[in-house]
């Protein structure tokens, strides 16, 4: 914006240039102070002993290194099975709710762009209602259903299943399958390995009853938003492509799969880049419903991070755990981005100049 | 497409490091303001507390108000949503609150970083203090705060339910055995004999009356695995597997005294604070509380309290001690005692609240061999841990878990 402005000549320029500091200033000031500032402090509590009192900036405050990531990492101890135990945890519930979360928003966004639908309206308002409710009462509510006396496990009884007692079976699904299997204790080299201090065994339990009552909340509650971006998108798509599909003798299922998804690939990054995010920062559900039980099967690392500054007083480990989640987030995301990168793409540098690209079709 | 990927790639891009960055944010307290203090002088108090209920804030709010009234000093209390958290608030940005509640566990940690003002050596009704109370909030030699109440764990027991299973006050279980019998008796339909929380603040009960503890008498070495705390927990797991105890949480109930009220057990263990949920929640039960069973090496329970903490930031720390010493004085503590049912911390309220209360003679007497739950540094991480495991307590084996748990311990205890 300054570039062009400036360096045309003088005092006018300047004077743009001034104006255009000035303009900008607010926002800056304001990502700076709520940004900026915290996440460096974040980053210095990371490396620092401070203890919770005062600025952490003050004097008294000494800098140790990597010790706090190295407690969680490997330290050998509590912190690092926690910080082990939160990992998987919340793995199973990104690697469900991902897929499972997008797949549904895509097809109920789909079902209600359907031209012969009645009722368009009423559907996609029930859909997003979820959406915009109050995780926490949301929470709550899945408390209820989720009972052991619950409106679900009424319902499981008339299909004479008897469910668990969610909120509190500790046991993963995929222990409880290997169990129904006749696979009731771990082989000894899985009990005996350990990956943050948690055994191999345990990192293949799968979700806990309780974690995959949040894994049907999450795919609930924000399939709603992310129907809506497929709607704007489905709705920006011309109808001649899918046309010419017809006419050549394409099902309504190759269509789908051959025109209408391959265009949809924009939209389809940004929910699961969106989602990745979302799941690995999964906190209220946890803070207002389980506080990580039951036999903390529900921790997750951004949970974990906030108990273990605010009650247990080990600053620089929380914002440590933090820090760490960032990486996971950024990792996952990029590897989302190899992924769904068209492979006869045009190199980065040419595809930001709008002419060569604008003749290809997407 | 209409709209450029590429912005469209940055704005995602954009939200995810905003959505990043902001999380760890979260994790710094946000002051400038310098952590000394000018100690005294006058000014406001602010008292923080975390109630159970209405009843309890009530009190508390009308006690300090009238304190506030006769010293002519301005008082003000909140009622904290989430107790730990606003206090490690308040500290980070050094305007914390100047009395609050604080519990056991937590005390070690605020006391190492100088946030709490070690003030109650210096009060004047220090000695009336009972002194397993006092122990639980000395940290290094130092007698931080004052205990502002106590309770301990006892057995209550379902009047009708033990009616109708035909046991008389002769069948009140006084040993492990007596115990499992009569909660065997108890079991029918959809009620069990005997629930109890979950949690190694109701199990861990069972260990001196096996002769355990969780830790030496001296409080320096774990004992988490001894012989004694195997038996304790052997029967424990007994008890849950021949179905005559369940866990509330198998219930589906929150806690002990859910289950309780709800009638899905005809006994519990719990302290006295069930009084009051009983009174509120499910006014139709009868029920009386009796002494825990005692176990092969005589009786045990477990006793809880908490203190009001003064902060070391506190703008006016001698108004905040004169408002302690009247809310721990005997006639407050008894105001308190008859308003929602915790014990007295002083002795020389001890006989007055018999006096009163005497359905709460079990609790009083548990005072005299009850222990306390570790509160040495990190020690409530261990606790947590072991509260996790206990919900598998049925499918595991009960050394291996007591193991696990010496071994946390000990690495605790040698930081």
């Amino acid at each position: 914006m300054r570039g062009n402005g400036t360096r045309r000549t003088g005092s006018r320029g300047n004077q743009t240039a001034t104006t255009g500091w000035l303009f900008t200033a607010p926002v800056l000031i304001i990502l700076g102070v709520f940004l900026v500032l915290p996440v460096v402090m974040a980053a210095w509590v990371s490396v620092s002993d401070w203890t919770g009192r005062g600025s952490p900036f003050a004097v008294g405050t000494q800098f140790v290194g990597a010790k706090n990531f190295e407690a969680i990492v490997s330290g050998g101890g509590l912190a690092e099975r926690d910080f082990g135990t939160a990992l998987r945890n919340n793995l199973y519930y990104v690697v469900l709710v991902v897929p499972l979360q997008t797949m549904v928003s895509l097809f109920l966004a789909v079902m209600v762009n359907g031209r012969m639908l009645k009722g368009r309206g009423f559907f996609r308002t029930a859909f997003y209602f979820p959406s915009v409710t109050s995780t926490v009462a949301i929470t709550v509510l899945w408390l209820f259903l989720f009972n052991a006396t619950g409106a679900v496990n009424k319902f499981l009884s008339l299909l004479g299943v008897t469910g668990p007692n969610w909120f509190q079976e500790p046991t993963g699904v995929f222990h409880l399958l290997a169990q129904a299997v006749g696979i009731g204790s771990p082989p000894p080299a899985m009990e005996s390995g350990t990956l943050l201090g948690v055994s191999w065994w345990d990192w293949l339990s799968g979700p806990s009853a309780a974690m995959s009552a949040f894994i049907l909340m999450a795919i609930f509650t924000t399939s709603g938003t992310f129907m809506l971006l497929f709607i704007a998108a489905l709705q920006n798509l011309q109808g001649e492509l899918e046309e010419a599909a017809m006419l050549d003798g394409a099902s309504s299922w190759q269509r789908f799969w051959y025109v209408t998804l391959p265009m949809l690939r924009p939209t389809l990054f940004t929910v699961i880049t969106l989602g990745l995010i979302g799941t690995w920062q999964i906190f209220d559900q946890i803070y207002t419903g389980t506080q990580g039980g039951p036999a903390k099967t529900t921790i997750t690392p951004a949970y974990l991070s906030f108990s273990t500054a605010f009650n247990n007083q080990q600053w620089g480990q929380g914002a440590a755990i933090a820090f760490i989640l960032f990486a996971i987030i950024i990792v996952f995301t990029v590897i989302q981005r190899v992924l769904l990168r068209e492979r006869d793409s045009v190199p980065r540098r040419k595809r930001m100049n709008p002419k060569p690209s604008r003749g290809r079709a997407l | 497409m209409k709209t450029p990927r590429a912005s469209r790639l940055a704005a995602a891009i954009t939200i995810c490091l905003t959505g990043a960055l902001s999380l760890t944010a979260c994790g710094s307290g946000f002051a400038s303001s310098s952590p000394e203090s000018s100690g005294a002088g006058s000014g406001p108090i602010t008292v923080l507390i975390a109630a159970s209920g209405d009843a309890e804030a009530t009190s508390v709010k009308d006690a300090v108000a009238e304190w506030s009234k006769t010293s002519g000093t301005e008082a003000s209390v909140n009622v904290a949503s989430d107790l730990a958290q606003q206090l490690s608030q308040g500290f980070a940005s050094g305007k914390p609150a100047d009395v609050f509640y604080l519990s056991p566990d937590q005390l070690s940690g605020y006391a190492s970083n100088g946030s709490l003002e070690p003030y109650a050596d210096s009060l004047s009704n220090k000695d009336d203090f009972q002194p397993s109370l006092t122990k639980a909030f000395t940290y290094d030699g130092k007698f931080y705060c004052a205990p502002k109440d106590s309770s301990t764990l006892s057995l209550v027991i379902n009047n009708d339910l033990w009616q109708a299973a035909g046991l008389t006050d002769a069948d009140v279980p006084t040993t492990w055995d007596e115990l499992e019998a009569t909660a065997k008796k108890l079991t029918s339909g959809n009620t069990v004999g005997l629930s109890f929380s979950p949690e190694v603040a109701r199990v861990a009960a069972f260990f001196p009356q096996a002769g355990g503890s969780l830790l030496s008498a001296d409080g320096k070495k774990a004992t988490v695995n001894s012989a004694e705390n195997v038996k304790a927990l052997t029967f424990v797991k007994k008890m849950l597997t021949d179905g005559s105890a369940k866990f509330s949480s198998d219930l589906g109930a929150g806690w002990g005294g859910e289950a309780f009220g709800k009638q899905l057990s005809a006994m519990t263990i719990e302290g006295n604070w069930i009084s009051g949920a009983l009174s509120k929640d499910f006014p139709s039960i009868k029920y009386r509380t009796v002494e825990l069973p005692a176990g092969p090496k005589g009786k045990g329970t477990l006793q809880f309290t908490n203190c009001w903490g003064i902060a070391a930031d506190s703008k006016n720390k001698p108004a905040a001690k004169a408002l302690v010493e009247q809310l721990t004085g005997t006639q407050t503590q008894m105001t308190f005692a008859k308003a929602f049912g915790v014990m007295p911390s002083v002795v020389s309220a001890e006989s007055e609240f018999k006096k009163a209360f005497p359905e709460q003679e079990a609790s009083i007497a548990g005072v005299e061999y009850a222990q306390t739950l570790p509160s040495q540094p990190g020690a409530a991480d261990v606790l947590k841990d072991f509260n996790a495991k206990l919900a598998t307590l049925q499918a595991s084996d009960p050394k291996a878990i007591l193991d696990a748990i010496q071994t946390e311990m000990t690495a605790t205890l040698s930081k």
